[in-house]
This record gives C-alpha cells, structure tokens and sequence, in this order.
C-alpha cells in the first residue's frame, strides 16, 4: 500500500486498507485540520499514515510527548473550531484521562474526536482493560466500528456528532478492527476549516468549581439529547431474518456471529449496535420485546448486556438472556469464530461439526517474542549481566518499562524484576531504593523517557534516591514501528525539528554522574555499569546506539552487506556467544561426528559484531556479502 | 463461502507483505476480502500468522478446521497452525527452519524437518525448498514471493496466477521486479499438484 494512495480524490475507488489507513482516510473526508497521538499497538499505524502525508493533505500532525499532550493539543485545536483527531491505544488514554474527563465538561466547539485502540487478548499490552467503560465514565457519545469500511465511514460520523453535540467522541477500536485489512470504498475529500479562531469565553471553557457544577448539568443534558440520536442513529440497524432468537453484538465480535450463522444455517435476527454510548434503550426495547430468547455477543466486559438487563428490568420485559453475566460467554481475551460456536452449542443446545484436522501431537519449541539481532538492547543487557556477575551481586532488582527492551525479561538476562506502565521504571526504582537496601537498576527507553519518565527522575534526584537509571537510546520509538520523539531533529511531519539532548537534560536536573556508552563496545559499556553500581546515589548511564532495524534498512539501501560467521577451528565452543550474548542468529547443532557446534544463521545475522567482540578465542569472522 | 488461508512463519520472512499482495491481488479480481494481522512486539525473530477469506465472509479470524491452505514460511510454524485446517487441506511448506532461541539454549529441541513433514498425514503437503530457490533467485529476502509462486498452483487457490504477478508489481519497488518475478516462477515450477 502507497500511502499515497490515501489521498487519491477519487470517489468510489476502492483499495486494500488496513483498518488503521481506513480511519486516515475517513479523517480525511471528514476534513481533518489537526492530529495528535503517541504511537502505541494496535493504534501506532494511523501515525504512521499520518507523518507521511500530513504535510501533502494540509493536516498539522504531531508525536506528542505522551497521550495526556496529545489529549491536550486536539481538545486546544477543537476549541478554536478545527476538526481534531486524537489517537492512543487504551492503556495511553489512562494517561489522557485526566484531560479526557475536563473535555467532557468544557465540551468543544469543532468536531473533537477521541480514538481508544484497546488490545484484547494483549497481543503487545499490559492489560485488556475495555475502553467502553471511558464513555460511561466521562458521559461521551462512543462508536464502535466492526471492520475496515466502517472504521472510515464512522469517522466521518463522529465527527459530525462531535459538532452537532459540541462534545468530544470516543471511537473505540479493537486490535482485530485496526489490524484488519478489508476492501474499503472511498467518497469525496472534504475541504479544511485550515486555521481556526479561539473565541475567548472563560465561563465556557474554564472549569473552575462555579463553572464545573453548571458544566455538569449541561453535560447531563447533552447525554440525554445523545441518547435520542443513538436510538434513531442509521449505525445501529436490524438485520431481520425472521429468526426466533435475537442476537445484540458490537465491533468485531458482529463478524464472528454473522459467519457462523451463516455457515450454520440458522435464522437469528441480529441487532448490530455501533452508536453504543448513551445505550440506545429504545432500540433495545424494542427488539427484545420481538424475541423470547436474546444472545448477547460482545469482546471483554459486559457493557451492552448490562445496559440490555437494565432496559428489560425497567420495562418488565419477560425474555431470556444469554451472555457473560450468565456464563454463557467468557470475559478474558478476544472472540473469534469458536467462541460464538461455542456458546452457540450452550444456549441453543445443538452440537456444531467442527470437522478439523487434528495433527499428530509434537513437541514443537516455543519460538517467544525476542530482542532482534544486532539489538542494542541485548549488548546493553549483556553488559549489565557481566557487571553484576563480576561485582558478585545477586539480588538487584531490575525494574523495566514498556518498549522492546522488556523482553530483557527473557534468559538469559532476567532484566525485568518490575513493571507497571510507562515510565514506572523510575518511580518504582525510587520505591525499591528506599524501601530496601538491594541494589536497584531501572532501564528506560528514549521515547518513554520523554514520555513520562522525567518528573520520575526529578523526584529521585530530589529525595537522594541510590540507584542506576539507563536510558536505551536508540534514536527512535522501536517498538510501534520507528516514530520520531523530541529526541531527535524531526518532528512528526517530517521536519527539521529542534531536539531534546538527553544528557544535558539529566545534567540540567542536577546530577552529576552521568555516562554516555556505545553498547557495541562491551568493554566499556561492562566498566560503565561496574562504576555505576558502585557510585552511591543516583547514577544515569544513557546507552546510545541506533535501533538495528534503521541501521539494517540504511545499510541494505546503499547495497552493503556483511555477515559474521563462525570458524570451527577455532571456537571451543565455550558458549559465551550462544548461551550468554544469546543472540537469535545464532544457534547450536550436531555436526555429522554428533559433536555440538555453535553457527551463525545468515539470513538472521545482521553484521552488528558484538558476538566477535566478546569472543574470547578470535573465533568470529566478518564475511562481506556486497 | 469463501476459500480460507492462513500464513504463518517467522518476523523478518516477509509475511506481512506475502499475504497482503494475495489481499490486493483479491481486490484486484474483485472478490471479496477480509484478512487480519497481528503488528507489534518482536520484529524479526517471532511467530507471524495472518488469517485470510477470500469470498464471502466477514469474519478476520479463521475458526477451528476452517482453513482450506496452510501457507507455512517455517516447518514448525506451519506444524503449529494445522489444527485450523480441514482433513485434506493443503499445506504449502518451507522446509528450511528457523531455529528459535529456545532451542539453541538448550531448553527445546527443534524437531526433524522431514519427520515434521511425515507427520503431516491427510494433508495435501507440499514441501518447497523456498530458501534455498529464493537465493537462486538472486537473494533469500525473497523467500516470501517463491511461496506466492507455489501457492498460486494449488486447484483450490482461487486468484489467477496473472493476477498475483499484477499485485506483486504493485506493492514491489520496480527495482525489484525482476528479481521477484525470478522467486515467483522458481516456486511456481517447484511443486507439481
């Protein structure tokens, strides 16, 4: 996919669109003037989209610090009347969710619209926590779409129910919503407002607690007036199929009940629900009075069967209901085709032919989530294993982050003793210093340094905590997929932008003890920890080398390659590289005598050369391929 | 229906984009398409599967028996994805593995590619030196387009050959059309079913 193409003024074309280039597009026919976001799975790709073609679309963009920035800059933006779109993953609009709330009261002049990725399963996130609960919370309408036309075609909708309520929207995405690719038919760009104009209006938009307590009446009022456009909104319909059974469903779980009804044949009637905050209880009134039993499929918690029981409670309606509440459904993890097969099999009491293969039982070796080869991450962890190993300390505890570098939770490196979300390496490495007299390291990476690491640093600087900060510079946010940071001289349009020095930051709080490394150079990396460790007080060591992935990109682009190879002769197999670097391009197997040997897969060794470094025995040689 | 595939190998063999040129290349025979991805932790080096219909159907996720082709870029990935096939599925299946990090530090053992293989009963398998072809070809990063190659031969694959060559060209850089072109028929002309 071009990213171009998202720009093509070309209604009716239709194109292969991951849900996340979806809702850029939809933005874009909405009129989007202004988008913020910090990157985060599974919402990273609409930045993504963005940096590219923001400039060329006329939208301004920017990677914000953190999600509570972000949250700030678009409600700043609405409020002068522009159409704004800020994104996050769910987890980023707990760090939003103060700002979040205050948009609900001082509402917004231009459409504002607030989209939630939330990650069942937790295929890259702390928790599952649902997002639904946000619009309960703060009164916001919500949306949430169920595949990839949807995703663009509700944007639009939001936007205009922002502007109509002159309240913010929540649009609640799930990772197999915006990870999905479907074929998805564009309409016509929209022209943009361009620069806004902030009408002053403190009584309207400064929630001191006089203003606060009418705020809070009129938001009452607006989630009622809501409430009358859910229960007629055209995303809520019917699908009639002369069924005896109902079935209430939202976002993707929609996908998986209308699949297995068809592939079984059964006639169920499906009330498919996406304008789903305030509860449209009219409609749902309505469609349960038609059924005596009433299904209830949706992802995570039990947001619309709650609602369902309400509605049926207050309006004495006799009809069965099936859903989490009861048991029928589960609670934890995303659904999928089984899962509605499966409470199918409960409730209507028939048994589904699954037909499947059922492959002869096999161990199969786990294949987990690993550092990269040629990480910086693995040379740093490496360096930080061999210092502790040489001071003879045993019981350092480790606090992490959120980034790549958690993986360091793996062996052999074990660098993970502590996590709670971003930036809670220091705070928590405060805690630890002060609660016990173990040594304490916290790593950080760059971007969630900036993030919301920093007022961590400050608090243990100010209160004289004793313990190691290492910051994993690797001039980029890896994880999400490489976006710029303030870290470095672009900004989110691709600009040259002015950009945060991280040592003389640290040196700008006040400490003193600071080192700037090169992971690939292990001895010196080795002696910077040792020295750290042993300093008494606060000691910060920034390990700065560029993200293997960039330098790989950049290398193969100029046409050279090199590989690292092992000569047999001379290694002893003394497993330093294979068991302790334990980089993921190298492996051990028997030769035809059936001794083990140490090798280097080719086509997974990226040239980095930490391997040959530490060898002790000369035994890695670098091999040029161009 | 719809005719259900589901990719799986390793980050870094270019899965992602091997199932994305069959997407386009759907959309291109203006057939219905839905597929899902997972992005994320672990670039190279961890498991990638993506599940795809093509037809009529909504659903991103392939269910239980289910799949009517397993796309395998790794031996033991593929092995562990068949329980979403049907007895009789097609398997396509690079024999060259990946050996994961659990296995080279000692706590696993990577299984017998050909016992894998043998193990694979009431299944159209269809093992494909893809690795090795892809650097015939003229470099092994194009491992994915040989497997395309394989795949569009099977009888149920439902997009013409043609077709795939038209979504390659658009979602390659044309420097690299020639040396994609090269992967794809070495795979195409590998397997015979």
């Amino acid at each position: 996919m071009k990213y171009q193409n998202i720009l093509a003024n070309e209604p009716g074309k239709k194109e292969f669109l991951l849900g996340n280039e979806a809702i850029v597009r939809g933005a874009l026919e909405a009129g989007l003037d202004f988008a913020t976001t910090y990157p985060g799975t599974p919402s990273s790709e609409i930045g993504n989209v963005l940096f590219y073609i923001a400039k060329q679309a006329g939208v301004y963009f920017e990677f914000s610090t953190n999600e509570k920035v972000a949250m700030e800059a678009s409600a700043a933006a609405a409020a002068s009347g522009l159409r704004a779109m800020v994104f996050f993953k769910h987890v980023g609009l707990n760090v939003a969710a103060d700002a979040f709330m205050s948009t609900a009261y001082v509402g917004t002049n231009g459409g504002l619209v607030i989209i939630s990725a939330d990650d069942p399963s937790m295929h890259s996130s702390q928790n599952e926590q649902d997002n639904r609960h946000y619009a309960m919370l703060s009164g916001m309408p919500m949306i949430e779409p169920s595949n990839a036309q949807e995703m663009k075609d509700y944007i639009k909708e939001a936007f205009e129910i922002s502007e109509k309520l002159k309240l913010p929207v929540l649009f609640r995405t799930t990772t197999r919503v915006n990870h999905v690719r479907g074929i998805v038919e564009y309409g016509t760009l929209q022209n943009k407002r361009g620069k806004g104009y902030f009408h002053k209006n403190p009584s309207k938009y400064v929630p001191v607690p006089e203003n606060s307590r009418r705020m809070h009446r009129e938001l009452l009022e607006k989630i009622e007036k809501a409430r009358e456009m859910s229960n007629k909104s055209p995303l809520n319909k019917v699908e009639w199929n002369y069924g005896e059974i109902g079935i209430i469903t939202s976002g993707v779980a929609y996908n998986y009940v209308y699949d297995v009804a068809k592939q079984l044949g059964l006639k169920v009637n499906i009330l498919k629900l996406a304008f789903t905050h305030p509860f449209p209880d009219k409609l749902v009134k309505d469609f349960i009075s038609k059924h005596k039993k009433i299904i209830i499929a949706e992802e995570l918690e039990p947001y619309l069967e709650r609602e369902t029981r309400v509605v049926a409670q207050m309006h004495n309606i006799d009809v069965e209901i099936y859903g989490k509440l009861n048991g029928y459904f589960p609670r934890a993890y995303e659904y999928n085709p089984d899962v509605i097969k499966d409470a199918f099999e409960k409730i209507l009491n028939i048994k589904i032919e699954r037909n499947a293969y059922e492959p002869k039982p096999m161990e199969l070796p786990d294949r987990p989530p690993v550092l990269c080869s040629g990480c910086p991450h693995r040379a740093t962890y490496y360096a930080a294993m061999m210092a502790l190993k040489q001071l003879k300390i045993k019981d350092a505890i480790i606090t992490s982050d959120i980034g790549c570098y958690t993986l360091g939770i793996q062996k052999p490196y074990e660098m993970a003793d502590y996590l709670l979300c971003m930036g809670s390496s220091i705070g928590t490495a405060v805690g630890f210093s002060k609660a016990t007299n173990q040594k304490v390291i916290g790593f950080v990476g760059d971007s969630t340094f900036f993030h919301a690491a920093i007022p961590g640093l400050i608090d243990a600087y100010h209160n004289k905590a004793n313990l190691v900060y290492v910051i994993l510079d690797n001039r980029t946010t890896a994880m999400t997929g490489h976006q710029p940071h303030p870290g470095l001289p672009m900004d989110g349009m691709g600009n040259p932008a002015p950009y945060v020095d991280i040592e003389k930051l640290v040196k700008g709080i006040g400490i003193d003890w600071v080192r700037t490394v090169d992971p690939y150079n292990v001895k010196e990396t080795i002696q910077a920890f040792k020295d750290a460790i042993q300093h008494e007080g606060i000691s910060v060591i920034i390990s700065k080398r560029e993200c293997a992935l960039l330098w790989d990109a950049r290398r193969r682009k100029q046409g050279e390659w090199w590989v690292y190879q092992i000569n047999q002769d001379k290694c002893t197999q003394c497993g330093l590289c294979s068991d302790w670097l334990a980089c993921v391009a190298i492996y051990k197997k028997k030769d035809e005598t059936g001794k083990e040997r140490v090798y280097i897969n080719d086509a997974l060794c990226d040239g980095c050369g930490v391997c040959a470094t530490i060898c002790p025995f000369n035994a890695i040689e670098k091999k040029v391929i161009k | 229906m719809s005719t259900n595939i589901v990719f799986a190998g390793v980050g870094g063999q270019g899965v992602l984009t091997a199932s994305s040129i069959v997407g386009k290349a759907a959309l291109l025979s203006g057939m219905n398409v839905v597929m899902s991805e997972v992005h994320g932790m672990a670039q190279r080096g961890g498991i990638v599967v993506t599940e795809m219909k093509i037809g009529d159907a909504k659903s991103p996720l392939v269910g239980k028996g289910e799949a009517d082709i397993i796309v395998g870029f790794e031996p033991v990935e593929a092995y562990r994805v068949l329980w979403k096939a049907h007895p009789g599925a097609y398997v396509v299946v690079n024999t060259e593995p990946i050996i994961p990090i659990t296995a080279s530090l000692g706590n696993a053992e990577y299984p017998d590619v050909s016992k894998l293989i043998e193990n694979m009963e009431n299944l159209k398998v269809y093992p494909l030196e893809a690795t090795e072809l892809a650097r015939k070809a003229g470099d092994s990063i194009t491992t994915n387009i040989v497997i395309l190659g394989a795949l569009s031969k099977l009888p149920v694959f439902p997009l013409k050959r043609e077709t795939l060559k038209e979504a390659i060209k658009e979602s390659i850089n044309p420097k690299y059309h020639e040396l994609n072109f090269r992967a794809f028929e070495l795979g195409f002309e590998a397997i015979n079913p």
